[in-house]
């Protein structure tokens, strides 16, 4: 068993762990629900929760570097809502958050000069988060810090990491920015980073809790886990949210809300006939939830939007319409038109998601956009097996 | 002369540059630059009304809601649409919780770093912080063990040498003037902060499923079911009772910490109390209605002007009087350069003129900012927190008028010290005391109607588009954390022709008019000293007293934009 040489000493293991955590004034039944939350959301077995707690508590803090280009900022305030870990866990404890806008004491040159001190210091070594869309058109003017064009920055900082990760849709996939007619010519990071694997993390914002769950994972055992083929991980991307949806009994019994307030949204029916995007989308949203897992949209009464589904602006909307294509619902799409779309090579977590992604793309009036939308270029890692992740 | 640029500007949302000339150590001259651009509005048309909100919302995720009340507001007032009581007070409930989670972010996360020294924590005498706290507030949290377990962490961080965000702070600057066990009582405050906003905005959680960019808004009302005996209903009894949980810890959070750690704070800085007036002029469109959106009057927080600096008259807000101008601004005007427009006609071609990247300096001289200049009847005015506790102490508002004559006699100071730099942070935390006691009245109008059987969440009676006019305008304004926020949204055959925001930041942050006059930003800084150039953290003081979102004040364009767009396209 892979964790055996630290479960055969569990008072060496004790000793160790006790007495950092006493220096950090953090309990250790906090300590060790934070490592078991962690290990749970990654869909671990159990006894990998000493691994995750002896890793946390022995190894040194890498640098992390987050960066900010044409976004709302909504990443880095879901960020700051991280409950298992705190944000004060993650930023003083986990990692050392050498570079962050919003966060970071110094500004204009100061701030520039512990970016580039990071990237000297600590080559190759130092984690790197982007938020935020990479502007294009006219030479980059569209967004610069520093007199820099984002696209200068970002190919400069990320040449050296270890790490290179993409929170929220802007930052993986263009997001919002790239939504059609995408006026300022924004990508994801990957488009920009041709030669290097970024882990995609979209939501519209990310799900804090699995942003920690990577960062923990990658501090324990030196490397992402298992993605899938847009290189996002598939512990949080790897499910449909409608088989994951508290509501789906109703569904399933026929039971829909049919009106905004009527009696069947009291009860908690499905929001699938006012335009909830459930069926086609992947998150593990339902089960993680929100803020310190208080709710998510659907609980909160309104359909979801499909936020961590790619290029979801343009092939989601319009929010408020009934998925054309839920398989036994109200079919409306031509059978021929399906199989082509699924020949078409839609990289897609599920067949149903790919279906109803490329229809909505053939509607909307913003199709030309989809020419900027990076493809991915990695395949999956093939099968998650915890024992292929021993150090 | 010698030239201070400060780019990034950090712990703001968003992407803002200041250029400052020097002279005899102070500034003489300032401008202010917003240095990215997406163009949301363009992204925005053609599209469905009803779901403005939810992209409109992404224009920031910082004041995350506002934007989604505004264009709500937007596209009910274009379609005649009235929202249920319930809606109303949801939206309240969400824009007030909103306001003090901002605040408070703000106060500890974005702006305390430029007062407190975080190194001087680490010389502090654990108990006589212990004795300061208790000395301000009944808030438990005050042994002398507790701020000496803080200290120890603050030494690990330093003994670690990684100091994270704290690696690149100004530490030993002479501006700096708190002794050690302010600075400790400071920093373990911040991170208690960190773990307030945490839960408090479990509010929107519970009220839209997630917080940033809560999901429940709809025009006509909100998602947000209710009923009295129904577990599965998204307010019911359990909830209400979350909610009164989540608020009254708002409130005692809001008393015993925050408040109280500015008049501590700022008991060591007076003269900021007389320095970054900037223009004198205040504007807020009020928010919090009691009814109809229509009956201003009725508002909890009034509508108003206060023109220099003159307590003794509230003027009106006419709307009509807004207008855009881009004389300094990287964009053009088709036939009226140098003109303005207000926003319902508002046109935005973006023209990038300034300096070719990388570079140095802006000209100044120039077009400088993807921000433009909105004005009130030419004027350039000041809105947010403090434009709003103004308005309300000179309209005898008497909750606000309470708390800002508690706080003045605490302070020992006379209400002109509010035009100042500390004057903005005092305003935003005593903006944060009046919502945060007004929460649970909401609540309870919720729990109320909830009782009594009136359950209605939205009114759908204009849902379906096939029942709108062909054509129709609307205007949503709403208050938001950094003050006042306008969406205009114009409706033609059921889509949407054309969306103009005019955002707080834009109002303060936007550069010099075809005047020649100052934004709030630029005012503002005017003769404030500098002790090191190379160190401008009294430049940052007064920034970040307006608490920056730029994010928001950027986002523009219109029509003839498409084309520009598709070129853009095809460059890629």
């Amino acid at each position: 068993m892979p964790t055996s040489k630290f479960l055969a000493d569990p008072e060496v293991e004790e000793a160790t762990v006790y007495s950092v955590l006493r220096n950090r004034g953090v309990s250790r039944r906090r300590f060790l629900q934070f490592c078991s939350a962690m290990t749970a959301t990654l869909a671990l077995p159990d006894s990998y929760m000493t691994r995750v707690a002896n890793a946390l508590e022995t190894k040194q803090r890498p640098v992390m570097l987050w960066l900010e280009f044409q976004d709302c900022a909504g990443n880095t305030e879901s960020m700051l809502r991280s409950s298992s870990p705190d944000i004060a866990a993650i930023v003083l404890d986990l990692v050392s958050l050498n570079y962050h806008e919003v966060l970071m004491a110094g500004a204009g040159k100061a701030a520039e000069k512990t970016l580039q001190d990071s990237i000297s210091q600590y080559k190759g070594k130092y984690i790197v988060v982007v938020e935020g869309a990479i502007p294009h058109g006219d030479g980059g003017v569209y967004c610069t810090i520093g007199g820099r064009t984002a696209l200068s920055i970002v190919q400069d900082v990320c040449k050296d990491a270890a790490v290179v990760i993409a929170v929220g849709a802007c930052a993986w996939d263009g997001g919002l920015v790239a939504a059609s007619p995408n006026p300022t010519g924004a990508t994801g990071l990957q488009a920009v980073l041709p030669g290097t694997k970024v882990v995609n993390l979209g939501g519209c914002p990310h799900n804090p809790a699995d942003t920690a769950a990577v960062l923990t994972h990658y501090i324990t055992f030196g490397e992402m886990p298992a993605l899938d083929p847009y290189n996002r991980p598939l512990f949080a991307y790897g499910r449909l949210i409608h088989d994951q949806c508290e509501r789906r009994a109703h569904y399933d019994a026929g039971e829909f809300v049919e009106e905004w307030g009527d009696e069947g949204s009291r009860k908690g029916y499905c929001l699938y006939k006012m335009g909830c995007k459930g069926p086609e989308s992947t998150f593990n949203c339902p089960t993680v939830r929100w803020n310190n897992a208080t709710s998510w949209p659907v609980k909160a009464g309104h359909g979801c939007i499909g936020c961590a589904s790619h290029r979801f602006w343009d092939t989601m909307s319009p929010f408020y319409q009934r998925l054309p294509s839920v398989p036994g619902f109200g079919v409306d799409v031509p059978i021929g038109e399906i199989g082509l779309a699924l020949v078409g090579g839609v990289a897609v977590a599920s067949a149903v998601h790919g279906v109803a992604r490329a229809v909505h793309f053939r509607h909307h009036p913003g199709d030309h956009s989809a020419s900027v939308a990076p493809t991915p270029t990695t395949q999956p890692n093939g099968k998650p097996s915890p024992d292929e992740k021993e150090n | 002369m010698a030239r201070v640029v400060i780019d990034p500007v950090t712990r703001i949302e968003g992407h803002l540059r200041i250029e400052a000339e020097m002279q005899g150590g102070k500034v003489s001259d300032a401008w202010s630059s917003g240095t990215m651009f997406r163009g949301i509005e363009i992204i925005l048309r053609d599209r469905d009304p009803r779901e403005a909100w939810i992209w409109a919302q992404r224009i920031c995720g910082v004041c995350t809601t506002v934007h989604a009340i505004a264009s709500v507001r937007a596209v009910e007032n274009a379609l005649g649409v009235e929202v249920p009581d319930n809606a109303r007070l949801l939206r309240n409930i969400i824009a007030a919780s909103q306001n003090v989670q901002d605040h408070v972010i703000h106060f500890y996360h974005l702006h305390a770093l430029d007062w407190v020294d975080v190194t001087g924590a680490l010389k502090a005498d654990p108990a006589k912080t212990s004795q300061i706290a208790q000395s301000i507030s009944d808030w438990p949290k005050s042994s002398a063990v507790y701020f000496k377990s803080v200290q120890d962490s603050v030494k690990g961080l330093v003994a670690s040498r990684q100091l994270s965000i704290f690696t690149s702070g100004y530490w030993g600057h002479p501006a700096y003037r708190l002794p050690p066990e302010v600075d400790l009582l400071a920093v373990a405050h911040y991170l208690e902060a960190l773990e307030f906003q945490r839960e408090f905005i479990r509010i929107h959680a519970v009220l839209g499923g997630k917080n940033p960019h809560p999901q429940t808004f709809l025009v006509g009302g909100m998602a947000t079911s209710m009923d009295p005996n129904e577990p599965q209903a998204v307010i019911n009894p359990e909830r209400i009772d979350l909610l009164r949980k989540l608020a009254a810890m708002g409130e005692t959070f809001v008393n015993q910490v925050y408040v109280p750690d500015i008049l501590a704070i700022a008991s060591y800085y007076p003269d900021w109390f007389q320095r970054g007036e900037g223009l004198g002029s205040f504007m807020t469109y009020g928010d919090y209605p009691k009814g109809s959106m229509k009956d201003t009057a009725a508002y909890y927080f009034r509508r108003g002007m206060i023109l220099n600096r003159d307590l003794s008259t509230v003027h009106p807000v006419d709307p009509a009087q807004i207008t855009e101008n881009v004389a300094r601004s990287w964009y053009e005007y088709d036939g009226a350069s140098g003109g303005s427009l207000h926003p319902s006609e508002g046109q935005t071609h973006p023209k990038y003129a300034g300096p070719q990247p990388p570079y140095e300096f802006l000209d100044v001289e120039a077009k400088y900012s993807w921000l433009k200049s909105p004005r009130y009847n030419n004027v350039p005015v000041e809105v947010g927190p403090l434009a709003r506790m103004l308005v309300n102490y000179a309209a005898g508002q008497p909750d606000v008028k309470s708390a800002v004559d508690g706080a003045l006699l605490a302070a020992k100071l006379q209400p002109q010290a509010l035009y100042s730099t500390l004057g903005r942070v005092a305003a935003r935390g005593l903006e944060a005391k009046v919502l945060a006691a007004k929460l649970s009245g909401w609540i309870d109008g919720l729990n109320v109607n909830m009782n009594r059987g009136e359950l209605r969440i939205h009114n759908g009676d204009m849902w379906d588009p096939a029942s709108w006019p062909k054509q129709a305008q609307g205007t949503g304004l709403h208050e938001a954390p950094r003050g006042s926020l306008g969406h205009w949204v114009e409706i033609e055959d059921r889509k949407i022709k054309n969306y103009q925001v005019i955002a707080p930041t834009t109002w303060l942050a936007g550069p010099r008019d075809a005047n020649g006059t100052r934004g709030a930003y630029e005012a503002s800084l005017l003769n404030t000293p500098l002790a090191i150039p190379e160190q401008p953290l009294e430049i940052l003081r007064t920034v970040h007293s307006f608490d920056p979102c730029l994010a928001c004040a950027v986002h523009v364009v219109d029509a003839a934009e498409v084309e520009l767009a598709h070129e853009i396209l095809t460059c890629v």
